[in-house]
């Protein structure tokens, strides 16, 4: 399937940046016009996404975090997060809830909330290039919206 | 003001307000840990009535307060939960923890 609009977002993994990507990617998906509960949805989930590239792809450097966001005719928004950073070694470890690598600061359920929030998660990862984080969210279709 | 502490002597009432997400988590989990350390307050009541974004970093900000608290045989009480942060911390089931009002 062809998306009928993208954009693509690279900026540096400081933490002031986490407000700005998850801001963007609502503006984007308002063209699907999506309920308020869906657009906090993509906010919540791109915020997660973003968090775990600064605080674990990058742990002791500022890196690029590349956000491409994708919009398709039968109403998906597609989130792709992507980084250069050290990669994940076990993902199926980093995907359990409560699993977490981070300081006190962290709760070990970033994964988990990006899998509940969205469609569907897809994680690849290689140690020592970097990870991409692929979510989908169906956005419905609503009377009078514009698509 | 992004937080406001009130009460006295084992209550302790924490207003958080605005986004909390891992850029503010750090800044936010310094002034509750002195708040807390400085009244030692057993009831704690934390009011979210005011916070427009919640990410999983408020799950471990919460669950600090919960653990602090605890260690001191008290209890936390969520109060005011807006509808986007209710999701977050119903993911983490925090709700089984914590008091909600």
């Amino acid at each position: 399937m062809k998306p009928v609009n993208e954009v693509k977002l690279d900026f540096w993994s400081r933490s002031a940046n986490e407000a700005f990507a998850r801001t963007a990617a609502a503006c984007f998906a308002a063209q699907l016009d999506p309920t308020l509960d869906e657009v906090n949805d993509i906010k919540t989930a791109v915020s997660e996404a973003v968090t775990n590239v600064i605080v674990h792809a990058y742990p002791d450097c500022i890196g690029k975090v590349i956000l491409r966001l994708r919009l398709f005719e039968d109403h998906t928004v597609e989130i792709v997060i992507k980084d250069h950073g050290v990669g994940i070694p076990d993902v199926e470890k980093a995907r359990e809830p409560l699993f977490t690598t981070g300081s006190e600061e962290r709760s070990g359920m970033g994964f988990t909330i990006m899998e509940s929030f969205t469609d569907s998660m897809r994680v690849r990862s290689q140690v020592g290039k970097g990870t991409t984080v692929t979510l989908r969210k169906k956005i419905a279709r609503r009377l009078g919206g514009s698509h | 003001m992004p937080m406001t502490c009130d009460g006295e002597g084992l209550n302790l009432t924490l207003t958080v307000t605005g986004e909390v997400d891992h850029h503010r988590a750090k800044d936010l989990m310094r002034q509750i840990d002195g708040e807390l350390e400085r009244t030692l307050a057993r009831n704690v009541t934390v009011d979210l009535s005011g916070v427009t974004f919640m990410d999983s970093s408020g799950i471990a900000v919460l669950l600090r307060i919960y653990r602090r608290t605890s260690e001191i045989g008290g209890e936390v009480t969520i109060r005011g939960v807006p509808d986007q942060a209710g999701k977050v911390l119903r993911t983490a089931g925090l709700f089984k923890l914590m008091k909600m009002e």
